[in-house]
């Protein structure tokens, strides 16, 4: 998308000016963006939360941030999205990070060597003043020959010089050979000098559409800038001698298996402590059980009752056992809104404290087994919060075979956090053991099915290079807001999925079509997972939404192993409905439904399989069932990695 | 030697880089071949994290196997501190 159409998109008229905002990851685009136009984006400590962009307008201008990118061209679906704004931007506002002048300047001068009109934000001088640096911002201008702002975005500093800079934006000093070069390839193709130099650095796109064949001086124009971006940040810096601090030490520890695996898992624990406990135990008895189904629920039906006869058609939309007001409402605030909070407020301190990349190093050993790189962290960890956004993050991922093992995985084994919501609050119920057991069954699966995709699947992955930003204490302001934020909006899609959903099962249970559809899954529901028919509920609202889904089993009287059952299919079971449509969007439609229909067997299989297991073992052992089979599983674990060693040694 | 072979804390200059892709993303990270960096990290099976400046970049190890690298000696990395 170019940045006319998105003008189109949002409606503004043909003067405005289009102002885009550019720089390498994790250095504070959005935040700047954020305070140019008083909006909201997320702001995070790790490379490639934005990977989709966002706008906002500034009087007659158009702001649009952008996702990070190292340079200009089409190595991955990011950069594609980038080097289509900037050729077409009026503005651009490259920020960099006055800590990292070196790698960051590669960008500046690209953006210069295109002719494009630049003004550089020197952005986080704050945090260059405690590295003992300092940037000598006049000389930096004069060399580029653009305008040069500091500014501090996090704390708004310097964000209005740099908007009263936007005018003097300007074509900076190129590298002379290619300032006498490309005016005049630019005449002859009948191109702009933008595309004239990436044409000659052999950009794919540049030469489709001017129909020629790509130029080979990639390299040798990448070197020749990489030297001069050297060169000018040996003349900016002042010296750069200092104390390792202790954010520092601890960034090394994070990463050494022997130190790193421990912390992880303290980590681990400490937010499931957050989350599982302190949010879906203590708060959710209060707000759940207190106010929702011990004020709130009762209070309603009173009032109705006065009104109308509870057990009509109405009453039963109502008040029902699908209630509008009552289960929708009561579950919407009393059991998602806590645990939602609690899942994004984790995930904002993981971001912004820019732990997550650390935990890409330690696992990309063990992620390689499933044919992922390290980078498939951030989406993984992010699908936690929400399959959908995560689902679009897999662009950060460098190759075609690695976006499609992340997005299956995605779609088969990780539940987003309205999901875990009612995963956590019903798992609390059933103990531990089951718990336990809950996670190496969904581990287990992903894993099993990320290797057979990694066999399967033609092709190498990418292997890792990852640019590691500094650990940082997280913000509590910015963590809040960000929190907050994505929770709100979680919520808002929520609300009608609930209220909808609950309102169609009213009504397919009164025409009586619930029965008939109870009847027709009999064989999957009864026969093959063993669960009461009303199950098929919780299936069909799990087609809009798995956590809806998840809900239904709430309310139904089931045994300890027929939730866990239930569990188990849920989770594995397809994403909702918005994560669907991306995938489709990301995929194309043949290999979504792919997708869509493979996760919809393999969940009712294994489903199938662990009820079937669990019924066995239980006819054994009693119920001590889920004890045994932990113990099972990590014998046959230990077994299969047993095999692949010594498998491998012959 | 590869880079996957050098020590924690040894100055090394890149050599060699295995192929366009990479060569063009560690030209943009600044980390081109000749560049003198500094071994922070070895993860035991997994990626070899280097330094430069404050900049950190972690190179999995089936790339760091790839990756032709040379020690340096201490009165070249003098020099090569002087340079900068």
């Amino acid at each position: 998308m170019d940045c006319r159409e998105l003008g189109k998109k949002a409606g503004m008229a043909g003067n405005t000016r289009y102002i885009v905002v550019v720089g390498n990851p994790n250095v504070g685009k959005t935040a700047l963006f954020n305070a140019m136009t008083g909006l909201y984006g997320d702001v995070s400590n790790f490379p490639g939360t934005t990977v989709e962009m966002c706008y906002g307008r500034v009087g007659r201008d158009l702001v649009v941030d952008t996702p990070g990118v190292y340079g200009i061209s089409s190595f991955n679906g990011a950069e594609k999205l980038v080097r289509d704004l900037v050729l077409t931007a009026d503005v651009i506002v490259d920020v960099v990070d006055a800590a990292n002048l070196e790698r960051d300047l590669f960008l500046t001068l690209h953006l210069i060597d295109l002719g494009l009109p630049v003004v550089v934000a020197l952005n986080m001088s704050d945090e260059t003043a405690r590295h003992g640096l300092c940037v000598d911002r006049k000389s930096l201008e004069k060399i580029l020959g653009v305008p040069v702002v500091s500014t501090a975005a996090v704390k708004k500093e310097g964000t209005e010089a740099l908007v009263g800079e936007l005018s003097a934006a300007r074509r900076g000093h190129r590298d002379p050979h290619l300032a006498g070069r490309l005016p005049e390839m630019a005449g002859e193709l009948g191109t702009s000098e933008a595309m004239a130099l990436l044409l000659l650095e052999g950009d794919a796109a540049a030469a489709g559409t001017l129909d020629l064949p790509p130029g080979s001086e990639k390299m040798l124009l990448y070197n020749k800038r990489r030297v001069r971006a050297n060169e000018i940040s040996g003349i900016v810096y002042g010296l750069n001698q200092q104390e390792k601090s202790f954010l520092d030490k601890l960034g090394q520890v994070m990463i050494r298996p022997a130190t790193g695996f421990p912390i992880l898992i303290l980590i681990m624990g400490l937010l499931y402590l957050l989350v599982g406990v302190l949010f879906a135990q203590v708060v959710v008895n209060f707000t759940q059980g207190r106010l929702m189904e011990g004020y709130y629920e009762p209070f309603i039906r009173t009032i109705l009752a006065g009104y109308m006869d509870l057990g009509s058609p109405i009453g039963v939309i109502l008040t029902g056992q699908f209630g509008l007001l009552t289960m929708a409402i009561t579950y919407l605030l009393g059991l998602l809104a806590p645990l939602v909070i609690g899942f994004f407020l984790v995930l904002s301190l993981l971001e912004d404290s820019g732990y997550l990349p650390r935990v890409a190093i330690l696992m990309d050993r063990l992620l390689s087994v499933v044919g992922l790189n390290g980078m498939a962290v951030i989406p993984i960890v992010l699908g936690f919060g929400c399959v959908t956004a995560a689902t679009i993050t897999t662009r950060l991922l460098p190759t075609d075979r690695e976006r499609r093992i992340a997005i299956f995985l995605l779609a088969l084994a990780v539940p987003c956090s309205a999901q875990l919501a009612f995963v956590t609050a019903i798992m609390s119920r059933l103990g531990t053991a089951f718990f336990i057991l809950y996670v190496m069954i969904i581990l287990g699966v992903m894993v099993a099915a990320g290797m057979v995709l990694a066999r399967v699947l033609p092709g190498f992955s990418a292997p890792l290079m990852l640019n590691v930003p500094q650990l940082r204490l997280p913000r509590p302001d910015n963590v809040l807001i960000k929190t907050w934020m994505r929770s709100w909006q979680f919520l808002k899609e929520a609300f009608p999925v609930f209220v909808g959903g609950a309102l169609i099962l009213s009504l397919l249970r009164l025409t009586g079509t619930l029965d008939a559809i109870q009847n027709s899954m009999e064989p999957i529901t009864v026969g093959w997972l063993n669960l009461p028919r009303e199950s098929a509920n919780a299936f069909i609202m799990g087609l809009i939404r798995r956590d809806f889904g998840t809900a239904g089993i709430l309310g139904l009287p089931l045994s300890a192993g027929e939730q866990f059952v239930a569990m188990v299919s849920l989770t594995l079971f397809v994403p909702c409905i918005a994560s669907v449509m991306i995938i489709f969007k990301e995929r194309g439609w043949k290999e979504g439904f792919v997708i869509w229909i493979s996760v919809l067997f393999l969940a009712f299989l294994i489903g199938g399989l662990v009820s079937r297991a669990l019924w066995l073992i239980t006819g054994v052992v009693g119920p001590q069932a889920p004890v045994l089979m932990i113990g099972m599983l990590i014998l046959l674990a230990a077994g299969l990695a047993g095999v692949a060693f010594f498998s491998r040694r012959v | 030697m590869t880079l996957d072979r050098s020590k924690r804390g040894q100055v090394i200059r890149i050599i060699s880089l295995p192929d366009e892709m990479t060569r063009a993303q560690a030209t943009r990270f600044g980390i081109p071949e000749g560049t003198v960096v500094t071994c922070r990290e070895v993860i035991p099976m997994g990626p070899v994290v280097i330094t430069r400046h404050r900049q950190e970049i972690a190179i999995g190890r089936k790339l760091a196997r790839l990756i032709g690298v040379e020690p340096v000696s201490s009165g070249e990395q003098c020099a090569a501190a002087d340079s900068l």
